[in-house]
């Protein structure tokens, strides 16, 4: 029968609890007994789905293309705050090839962002927000159209300086005020004036950080079509059990008759966790016009319209005893969160959780302002916060003397500062070591005089990661065994672009012991997959991976039972391995499929379910990057030579995928770094740089050489397969430790990302340090 | 980037292309050739992708930015959302779809999977073009070569260093 219990999930740095169904037996760790034994868990696994992503044979969102498909593309507004006076889309109708445009004029009221809007608004909070939707049967004819859309638009005014946007008479972004909730979110431990008065040395910094745009390969987008009152949704998305969900609510329809899809995604990075208005403006469409209806965003729509990791303005003051020991952090951050927000943004999540300090307190204000709303960013808010923390620890270290290094270890958390738990496995001290041994920390100072100019100098910086990436329930898998001796493992799940499908088949393969080529892995399809969780948060692997491990047990456990009926083989006898009985006391080995001959089209299913984590302990990851860099005195460019990144995140099942994962998370924590900030014009309230030509990401020729490392420590308390996530904490560290690196090479630090020439040209000039507090 | 089409000199068989009416265009890709009809607008990524099925070359910035619609012309990497379909008659087009022979990858594709050059995967199809135009012009690239000659890819997942393990690794197996 299956068991209801009650228990925390952590998502993002935030805490839930749930209810969960529990089936099934219990499974036991594997231990190093079974490590040593395993084919495919551990070993490097090509993706299962390379051939497909190769050739393009790989069917995205955008290349979902069905008869009679028509086109449709959003008009959005110009204006930073507006009303809608009048719209006339009368000539955009009559032009020959437009079938639909869809508008507040024509189209029903949906609410949206938790009823703040609506689909089709008549007030538009932000230039780039949806006002129309031109349907036709051609790509090109639909750009014709939006310019034959006439609209009246009443500029209101408008914010986008967060700062501003906190002041008494700042126009409004929504009649409720600016300040999301009211309130900022405050967290509290111990005495703060306390632990200041007790402290030796204070140092206080004011850190900037800039929006960034995730700038997906593949824009956001739907393909919807309905198959009778069914309706049929490929998606972009991380979630599809998500988009099912929303569309489900914002159309009045049961969930049986949704179906959402999404085989392969270009990139989501934590903007994909949600339907679109796309998503539901294509499902109007298609149901007003009987036919397939495409709904693609553009490159500049992408960048306006579809989130950013939000602007940041920490301060942050720290004190500490002669020795180092934090005696207090007060970390205060106002966020620029845009027009509307799903939930609070946040920048204190590793000042709570990264050190153990007494005395504590944080805030952050998340500020509505007429720009594009935010929304998760790979590690959302633990980016922004590691690099004014970090940074500032730093700049501890030099006050007090202090190998940046041994100040982190004197504050090592030995249990989890909030809850006061202890970790189940915590690897941080080892991604230390052995990141410090690869970049050659202690002969940094030796490397910094030999290779320092008179124009150029080296600098050395280093920095922390916690995130959490437990994963949890609820998320189910199927196993069948089909009658020819294969098998197919169903989840709900996704494959962003992590490897997923390789690493599930690995742990099913192993599981069952099949051979890795006769497994498949289903998943991207509501219609028979089980539920499993959005693809983010670090979570797929820990949250499905247990799930599917259990199914395949079930179902080997059943083929076993089957197979020693029909072999005539006493149960305890007999074994799988490689997709063949084996008869421990003959030796005999029989193929999976021969025992289907004699049983007809019998197929076994196998039930898995995740299981909860522990109660009494937290399960968290950790990493330590380090980066070596030289800046030119004369340009101001920051070269960065090298970063070492060392992570722990359990157990590792495909070392050849995960490091592909280390690689993008410090390529994006570089962008972030150095190059990449949407700029906004704050006189018009324009974004001024929506594309790829002018928002810098890296290119091949911008990245160091990187050295990606994992403690392999399998954590066998946190789930049964002893795995962690590791999507996030790459990209963490990266921007603290290469700002440190700057700092150690300039003599003084640049309190604000990304560290462009201007910006360290500027600080040289000014010659003396500087708290950040001048920096506008 | 190769550089702009030579002019071709409007022969009488040829139609015109002043639009805005569609006008039949003949394409030459993957070795066969393809008869249709578009508006003179449309870029050869468009035709690919709308007109004739082939997806496999993407639309990631429709600006000439982000390199996911690059194909081969001429054996040249070009991005196709630049050039209109109608500059490309009389020109042999290479896209992804026409790599792999008899179901087998060609070696550039299978270094990508072996390597695991991509993440998402939405930008691999123009980076192995990027790759075998390279490899076909200069047979031992340097790493330097390899990353020039990809660097008008981008890749946000950040599979860049192991595209260029993948690059090197796919010189060599094509040498041997």
């Amino acid at each position: 029968m299956p068991k209801v219990i009650k228990t925390e999930v952590e998502f993002e740095g935030r805490f839930y609890e749930e209810y969960i169904v529990l089936e099934g037996e219990d499974l036991s760790p594997w231990g190093p007994d079974r490590d040593r034994e395993f084919r495919f868990v551990g070993k490097p696994q090509p993706r299962v789905d390379g051939p497909e992503r190769v050739t393009g044979a790989a069917k995205f969102t955008h290349d979902i293309q069905l008869p009679g498909m028509l086109y449709g593309r959003i008009l959005r507004c110009p204006h930073p705050h507006a009303r809608i006076q009048r719209i006339d889309t009368s000539k955009a109708e009559k032009l020959p090839g437009v079938r639909l445009v869809l508008s507040a004029e024509n189209a029903p009221e949906i609410p949206w962002r938790m009823g703040l809007t609506q689909l089709f608004d008549r007030t538009l909070r932000y230039a780039g927000e949806e006002v129309a939707l031109v349907v036709a049967d051609e790509e090109e004819i639909c750009y014709d159209a939006l310019d034959l859309i006439e609209v009246e638009y009443e500029p209101l005014p408008f914010v986008v300086d967060p700062v501003k946007a906190l002041e008494p008479n700042a126009p409004k972004v929504h009649e409720s005020g600016n300040l999301l909730n009211g309130a900022p979110e405050v967290y509290e431990r111990g005495d703060l004036e306390k632990g200041f008065e007790e402290a030796d040395v204070v140092v206080e910094g004011v850190f900037r950080t800039q929006s960034a745009l995730h700038n997906c390969m593949e824009t956001h987008g739907s393909v919807a079509h309905w198959e009778g009152d069914t309706l049929v949704i490929w998606d972009s998305t991380q979630h599809i059990f998500g988009v099912r969900a929303q569309v489900a609510q914002a159309l009045g329809l049961p969930l049986n008759r949704v179906r959402v899809i999404k085989q392969y995604m270009g990139g989501g990075f934590g903007s994909k966790n949600a339907a679109g208005k796309y998503t539901v403006m294509a499902a109007l469409a298609a149901r007003r016009t009987g036919r397939p209806v495409q709904v693609l965003l553009d490159r500049f729509e992408e960048n306006l319209a579809t989130g950013n990791r939000p602007s940041t303005v920490q301060t942050l003051k720290l004190g500490a005893k002669e020795d180092g020991r934090l005696t207090a952090i007060y970390h205060k951050s106002i966020l620029n969160v845009g027009a509307y927000a799903a939930w609070p943004a946040s920048a204190s999540g590793p000042t709570k959780r990264l050190y153990s300090c007494p005395n504590l307190k944080t805030e952050d204000y998340s500020v509505y302002t007429n720009l594009g709303p935010f929304s998760a960013f790979r590690a959302p808010g633990y980016v922004e916060g590691t690099f004014a923390l970090e940074s500032m620890m730093d700049e501890l270290a030099r006050k007090l003397n202090l190998d940046p290094l041994e100040l982190r270890l004197k504050n090592y958390a030995e249990i989890d500062p909030i809850t006061n738990k202890p970790y189940t496995t915590k690897g941080l001290k080892q991604a230390y070591e052995r990141g410090a041994q690869l970049i050659g920390w202690e002969k940094r100072e030796e490397v910094k005089k030999t290779r320092s100019t008179k124009t150029k100098r080296v600098g050395f910086g280093m920095a922390s990661q916690i995130w959490g990436g437990s994963g949890g329930p609820p998320a189910y898998a199927l196993v069948k065994i089909n009658p020819d001796g294969t098998a197919t493992v169903i989840t709900g799940t996704q494959d962003i672009g992590t490897g997923t499908r390789t690493a599930l088949a690995q742990i099913a393969a192993e599981a069952l012991g099949f051979p890795l080529e006769r497994v498949r892995v289903e998943l991207g399809d509501t219609q028979w997959g089980v539920y499993s969780p959005l693809s983010a948060g670090s979570m797929t692997l820990a949250s499905v991976g247990p799930a599917v491990r259990a199914a395949a047990e079930d179902a080997r456990a059943q083929l076993l039972d089957v197979g020693a009926q029909v072999l005539e083989i006493p149960r305890d006898r007999i074994s799988l391995e490689q997709g063949e009985f084996v008869d421990a006391r003959s030796g005999e080995r029989t193929p999976v499929q021969t025992i289907f001959e004699k049983l007809l089209n019998y197929t076994i299913v196998g039930k898995g379910a995740r299981g909860p984590n522990p109660e009494d302990k937290n399960i968290n990851t950790f990493g330590a990057q380090f980066a070596r860099v030289e800046v030119d005195l004369e340009t101001g460019r920051v070269r960065v030579e090298r970063i070492v990144a060392v992570h722990e995140s359990g157990r590792v099942v495909n070392p050849l995928t995960i490091r592909s994962q280390l690689y993008g998370g410090v390529i994006q924590g570089l962008g972030y770094a150095l190059t990449e900030r949407r700029l906004e014009d704050p006189r018009r309230g324009l974004v001024v740089n929506p594309s790829l030509e002018t928002y810098k990401v890296p290119t091949v020729e911008d990245v160091p050489d990187i050295v990606a490392e994992m403690v392999d420590m399998p954590d066998p308390e946190a789930n049964p397969l002893g795995v962690k996530g590791v999507g996030e904490p790459p990209i963490i560290p990266t921007a603290a430790a290469i700002a440190n690196a700057v700092a150690d090479a300039l003599g003084f630090r640049v309190y604000e990302l990304p560290l462009t020439v201007d910006r360290v040209l500027m600080a040289l000039q000014r010659g003396e340090p500087s708290r950040g507090e001048d920096n506008k | 980037m190769a550089k702009a089409l030579e002019p071709r000199v409007q022969s009488a068989q040829l139609p015109s292309i002043r639009g805005p009416e569609r006008v039949p265009l003949t394409l030459n890709v993957n070795g066969r050739t393809f008869s249709l009809s578009v508006e003179p607008r449309r870029t050869l990524l468009d035709a690919l992708r709308n007109d004739l099925g082939l997806t496999g070359a993407k639309k990631g910035c429709d600006e000439g930015t982000c390199g996911a619609c690059t194909v081969l012309l001429d054996g040249k990497p070009v991005y196709s959302c630049l050039l209109l379909a109608v500059e490309c008659q009389e020109h042999e087009i290479e896209t992804i779809e026409g790599l792999a022979r008899d179901g087998k990858l060609h070696p550039v594709q299978e270094a990508f999977v072996e390597h695991d050059a991509l993440q998402c995967g939405f930008c691999t199809p123009g980076q192995i073009l990027s790759v075998k135009a390279l490899l076909e012009q200069n047979p031992e690239p340097t790493e330097e070569d390899v990353k020039r000659a990809v660097s008008g890819n981008l890749c946000r997942c950040g599979a860049y260093p192991h595209i260029v393990e993948a690059a090197l690794a796919a010189a060599k197996k094509l040498k041997s």
